[in-house]
């Protein structure tokens, strides 16, 4: 476990020394200049429109990070041969793996943790601007603690794309990296439609492989609760700790079949 | 002795590049001017909507549904607030029910959007599209996706109310609003006030009150106040009218000018619609009426009373 954690702080490092983080400052910046910018626009939609693009930004941000430093953690060391000077080390390549996947995890979660601190310092300042009888209709308060549920699942979500990022990375060059793990995010939202292919269709071995991929390919769809959120339309604890329980197992797949690509890796 | 040079060097080599950013900074700003005094892009009068289908809108926004709605919704608000701004032989707002229709696909939830449409696509030109079917139909698709709401139920009978005058088809929708969950006392009686007197400028008075007093959203509460001032101006006419047909009775003939109502003792001044502009007279008719410039422009016609009180019959 050390070992792995020595792994992960290093690439929690090496992310602040790419200056990552300003893309916490960007977020600050974008949502508080948003709120003076949008209230003029949206007709009284102001904190129905603050609380989407604080939750909309959250998400692509995070993706934008998963994406293009999970398809280079192992590749970037493969390029550098600086993981021939790691694997010399007392560190297996299933700890290199997993310690490279919390490292970026951890990024993540930093990085998120500081926006959800800079969006509801916003959505407090819009609270204590707004008058009695404008928030009394609100549907759910500014400072809604369900807002931070969303985000928990954002960051569940993005780890389950760190992880197929991650999985391509052990075998294909960044830019085949890229496109896969766009392409499965893409597929991941469109998996209900998969599981009701029935529906359009009648032949029955297409049904069935169809059926067979929605539950292979990662189903991203249940991570979204934002608008239920917004809306202050209750989620059920039982649907958010079946969705994190769904990530945790898949996240477990994806580690173990990269760590078992890597081993099988020649780098002579 | 090499060193100090070198470091003055420095600071000139440091200056240059900013002081030439500033230059092209500067001369980039003046071409930009210099271009836009006499560039006339072409823009499309009607505007833009290249993709029309909510369904096919939700699979490429890609689970961003929700800040997707958002843009469409300020899209729809600035498109029918520009087209309200131009000369009213310009306006169009053929893409407000499009729009709408996206933002409510996207966002089956977004209640002011169903409340926005029920209001401004009936609206008449040149102040709206002028069409209730759009209202209504903009209404229903908000019961079938967001659940019965009384809210929506009550908009329909008011489009059926105000635009359509078909006051039984409003009171049937008021009476299943009425029965709706969370629906307000009033509006049980409305439905019968609707069947009686549908129509009477008391009612329509009422209906607008309670639309008022109703909403949490100020453009409705906006667009109620100025349909009530409109109400008084037609009261106030009225009343005015009838002191013209006292004075045509005495003199035996019809006032032209203010002056002379004063002179005969009925008025103090010069009467003030409720937007505080004067009110005119017709010199040959001797009616009393809006003068073209006022701010309550056009007034809606009078609508005329039901023939028949007939019985509610609820809608499927």
């Amino acid at each position: 476990m050390r070992t792995i954690g020595l792994v992960a702080g290093a690439v929690f490092r090496e992310s602040v020394r790419d200056r990552i983080p300003y893309a916490m400052v960007a977020f600050a910046v974008l949502l508080i200049a948003a709120s003076y910018l949008i209230g003029q626009l949206t007709a009284g939609q102001d904190m129905k429109v603050i609380k989407d693009l604080g939750l909309a930004a959250m998400s692509w941000f995070g993706l934008l990070i998963a994406v293009f430093i999970g398809i280079t953690l192992v590749s970037k060391e493969v390029e550098r041969r600086s993981v021939f000077a790691l694997l010399a080390k007392p560190v297996s390549r299933a700890q290199f793996v997993v310690g490279k996947y919390l490292g970026l995890v951890m990024t993540l979660a930093v990085n998120l943790a500081v926006m959800t601190v800079a969006f509801y310092a916003v959505l407090l300042y819009m609270d204590m601007t707004t008058a009695p009888g404008i928030k009394s209709v609100w549907p759910a308060p500014a400072l809604d603690p369900h807002l931070a549920v969303a985000v928990v699942l954002t960051v569940a979500e993005l780890s389950i794309v760190t992880a197929v990022a991650l999985f391509f990375s052990t075998f294909s060059s960044p830019l085949l990296a890229a496109l896969f793990t766009v392409g499965l995010w893409v597929a991941g939202h469109f998996n209900a439609d998969l599981r009701n292919f029935e529906a359009v269709l009648d032949a029955r071995p297409v049904v069935l492989l169809a059926r067979g991929l929605y539950y292979v390919l990662p189903n991203l769809a249940p991570f979204n609760i934002r608008a239920e959120v917004v809306h202050g339309i209750d989620v059920p604890a039982s649907q958010v700790l079946l969705t994190l329980a769904y990530a945790v197992v898949y996240i477990g797949i994806l580690l173990t079949a990269s760590v078992m690509v890597f081993r099988r890796r020649d780098f002579k | 002795m090499s060193a100090p040079r070198a470091e003055a060097g420095g600071r000139t080599g440091t200056l240059g590049p900013w002081l030439l950013i500033a230059v092209l900074g500067l001369a980039s700003v003046g071409l930009q001017a210099a271009r836009d005094r006499d560039r006339h892009p072409f823009e499309p009068t009607g505007g833009m909507l290249w993709i029309q289908s909510g369904p096919a809108m939700k699979r490429l926004v890609l689970g961003y549904d929700t800040i997707a709605a958002d843009l469409y919704w300020m899209r729809a608000v600035v498109y029918y607030g520009g087209q309200r701004l131009r000369p009213a032989g310009d306006r169009s707002y053929d893409l407000l029910f499009p729009m709408l229709d996206l933002v409510t696909s996207l966002d089956p939830r977004f209640r002011v959007a169903y409340r926005f449409g029920a209001i401004f696509l009936a609206e008449s030109f040149p102040n709206g599209p002028g069409r209730p079917d759009q209202s209504i139909a903009l209404l229903e698709d908000g019961l079938a996706r967001d659940g019965e709401r009384w809210e929506y139920m009550h908009d329909i009978g008011f489009v059926y109310y105000w635009w359509l005058q078909d006051y039984q088809k409003a009171a049937e929708w008021f009476g299943r609003g009425s029965r709706a969950p969370g629906a307000p006392e009033w509006l049980a009686p409305l439905a019968a006030t609707t069947l009686a007197t549908g129509g009477d400028r008391q009612s329509s008075r009422t209906l607008w009150q309670q639309l008022h007093d109703s909403s949490e959203f100020p453009w409705i509460r906006t667009n109620a106040e100025f349909r009530l001032r409109q109400l008084d101006a037609m009261d106030l006419i009225d009343q005015l009218n009838a002191v013209a047909e006292r004075y045509q009775a005495r003199e035996g003939r019809v006032a032209q000018t203010w002056q002379e109502f004063v002179r005969a003792g009925y008025l103090r001044g010069i009467p003030l619609d409720p937007s505080g502009t004067p009110l005119v007279i017709n010199p040959v008719t001797g009616r009393i009426g809006l003068a073209a410039d006022s701010a309550l422009q056009p007034l809606p016609a009078e609508p005329p009373p039901p023939s028949a009180v007939p019985v509610p019959r609820p809608p499927s």
